[in-house]
């Protein structure tokens, strides 16, 4: 099995602060993480690979350095990583990046698998995976929980709303997952110093013929006017008092006069 | 795309959240001059399709096929594509379940097109331009976009629209043929989810606990809780994944709640949670450690043990109910 895993070195959003003044976030000086179910995707790829042999591949189109994030994709067990880095794609849109990642998957050859996380922490758009499918022309499972791999075939099961959907399909397939698929190892020290080994080739735009007006935000479709914390008016109200019983009766009185208890 | 584009489209496979793309259809359409047009992808559908007029659509697009009885996203993808390559519409609203935001994506990528995922509000402005707002890093902000392609795609969660009001008003049913191609992938089971209770987007009143919660027993005494209050019991994902104990949660992953009175129990206020549940009408909180976040984001503070203060709670309901 040839399995390509697609990365988002993201900010950790747990860590993200606001200018109370301006509602503007501060994203500087923030760690720098593999995206969350970006990495149930990597788990599950290397999962793969441990039981039928074959390569990982991770692949992240950035316009930071994302190194040490691969690194740790590498450490995790991915064998070869390869980061499309330039600065030109700051502000790229998705149709940008898939664009972009697409043109990278073409480059480094056919794949039985191509795993992403259902979306990213940061946009939260869950549109790179299927979108990517449909750039190059092969099915997609979106929303994967489990999946079984047998004869050049996989049987999925997809997490929806209402149910849940078992789909087949040939490979090669791309599929998305949830982050209910597994549980990320936390690679041992041994993996991390053999990772410092392992294959991270660094691709600009050049390096696969883009031209840079087609990124960025000259090439983007979507234009982002604002970006802020959302506002919070809560009334913040402290309910203290010297027994448990209290409490709930200052509270009980408190949510009857706003009328969303009782008669 | 030099064409003509013209129309406001909105499709959902779920009729409840097609009616609330239609609310807010009829509103951009008018605004832009437009043409409200609903998709119908089913099998003797006529009447449901006469159900959309009344509910706002200018025009319904009726395609009938027996592979449309159930929602694979394939053949759907397969009809609404060329629909819209064919009718060129301005602006696509698609109801934002996991089929249908696996829909929109493919969709977009098919027409070249962007696609704003998960907008939570839609205006027009002075301009006459689309503008979008969604949730970003995880719940910490909230992102105002435009989207320059035509057709642009939207898609819009359950429940953040309203419906109209049906009313008798005139409306066309154009019946098209369009040909569907054999799906790629194959749906070989569908195992339904057991909800024994209302969804819990429904519930007026949500006691929701979290990891201070520290048994699956214990959730026995927010449910009685909830029960006096009328309402129903919710959970933090690290309950339902880590945990086990549910498989269900409230939060940006999960379940998107509105209810009139949320009651966070053991509860710190991850951001991701958060963006569950902010709309609530009235938040109380309740957690022993006065540091957590969720009090930031609360109506009522209390910092006390809740396994002292639910059984108060319970009890002084009971008296103040009955």
């Amino acid at each position: 099995m040839r399995v390509l895993v697609c990365l988002k070195q993201v900010v950790d959003v747990t860590q993200i602060r606001v200018d109370s003044s301006t509602g503007q976030l501060i994203l500087s000086g923030i760690p720098r993480k593999i995206s969350d179910f970006d990495k149930n995707a990597l788990e599950e790829a290397v999962k793969i690979k441990e039981k039928f042999g074959g390569e990982v591949v991770a692949v992240t189109v950035t316009s930071e350095d994302a190194k040490s994030t691969l690194r740790e994709a590498l450490a995790i067990g991915a064998d070869k990583a390869y980061m499309i880095y330039d600065s030109a794609l700051e502000n790229s849109d998705i149709t940008v990046t898939t664009f972009v990642l697409a043109e990278a998957i073409k480059k480094l050859g056919n794949f039985d698998l191509i795993l992403c996380g259902e979306a990213t922490i940061d946009g939260y758009s869950g549109q790179v995976g299927p979108r990517l499918a449909e750039i190059l022309g092969i099915p997609v499972i979106t929303y994967a929980r489990k999946i079984e791999i047998e004869n050049g075939s996989v049987t999925v099961e997809r997490s929806l709303e209402d149910s849940t959907e078992v789909v087949r399909s040939k490979t090669p397939v791309l599929i998305t997952v949830v982050r209910e698929i597994n549980e990320p190892r936390i690679p041992s020290l041994m993996a991390i110093m053999k990772a410092s080994k392992k294959e991270l080739n660094v691709w600009s735009l050049e390096d696969l013929g883009i031209p840079k007006e087609k990124v960025g935000l000259q090439g983007s479709v979507i234009k982002i006017l604002e970006v802020k914390a959302p506002k919070v008016e809560r009334k913040g109200i402290k309910i203290e008092g010297e027994t448990p019983e209290e409490i709930a009766d200052k509270l009980v009185k408190a949510l009857m006069q706003e009328g969303v208890i009782g008669r | 795309m030099g064409e003509e584009h013209s129309g406001v489209w909105v499709f959902s496979e779920r009729k409840e959240l097609m009616l609330e793309l239609l609310g807010k259809g009829r509103e951009i359409a008018d605004k832009l001059n437009l043409e409200l047009v609903a998709l119908l992808l089913g099998y003797n559908a006529k009447e449901e399709a006469e159900e959309l007029v009344k509910y706002g659509a200018d025009k319904v697009l009726l395609v009938e096929n027996s592979m449309f009885e159930r929602m694979h996203v394939e053949p759907y993808l397969n009809a609404v594509y060329n629909l819209a390559f064919h009718y060129k519409p301005e602006i696509i609203l698609i109801g934002s379940t996991r089929r249908g935001k696996e829909l929109a994506s493919r969709l977009a990528a098919k027409l070249g097109v962007g696609a704003v995922s998960d907008a939570f509000k839609i205006e027009v402005n002075e301009e006459g331009k689309l503008v979008l707002t969604r949730i970003v890093y995880s719940g910490n902000a909230v992102a105002t976009e435009i989207c320059e392609t035509k057709p642009k795609i939207v898609t819009v969660p359950p429940r953040t629209f309203e419906k109209l009001e049906p009313t008798e008003r005139k409306g066309q049913i154009v019946q098209v043929e369009v040909k569907v191609e054999e799906p790629k992938t194959e749906i070989v089971e569908i195992r339904p989810i057991e909800v024994s209770r209302t969804p819990i987007e429904e519930a007026k009143v949500i006691v929701c606990g979290g990891r201070g919660i520290q048994s699956k027993d214990d959730f026995k005494m927010l449910e009685e809780l909830a029960q006096l209050l009328g309402g129903q019991v919710g959970n933090t994902r690290p309950i339902a994944e880590d945990r086990k104990w549910f498989t269900e949660w409230v939060g940006l992953s999960g379940k998107k709640v509105k209810p009139k009175l949320y009651i966070g129990c053991g509860i710190s206020g991850m951001i991701q949670h958060v963006a569950g549940m902010r709309d609530s009408k009235i938040v109380v909180a309740i957690n022993k450690d006065p540091e957590a976040p969720i009090f930031q984001v609360a109506d009522y503070i209390i910092v006390e043990d809740l396994y002292k203060v639910v059984p108060a709670l319970i009890e002084t309901l009971r008296k103040t109910l009955s």
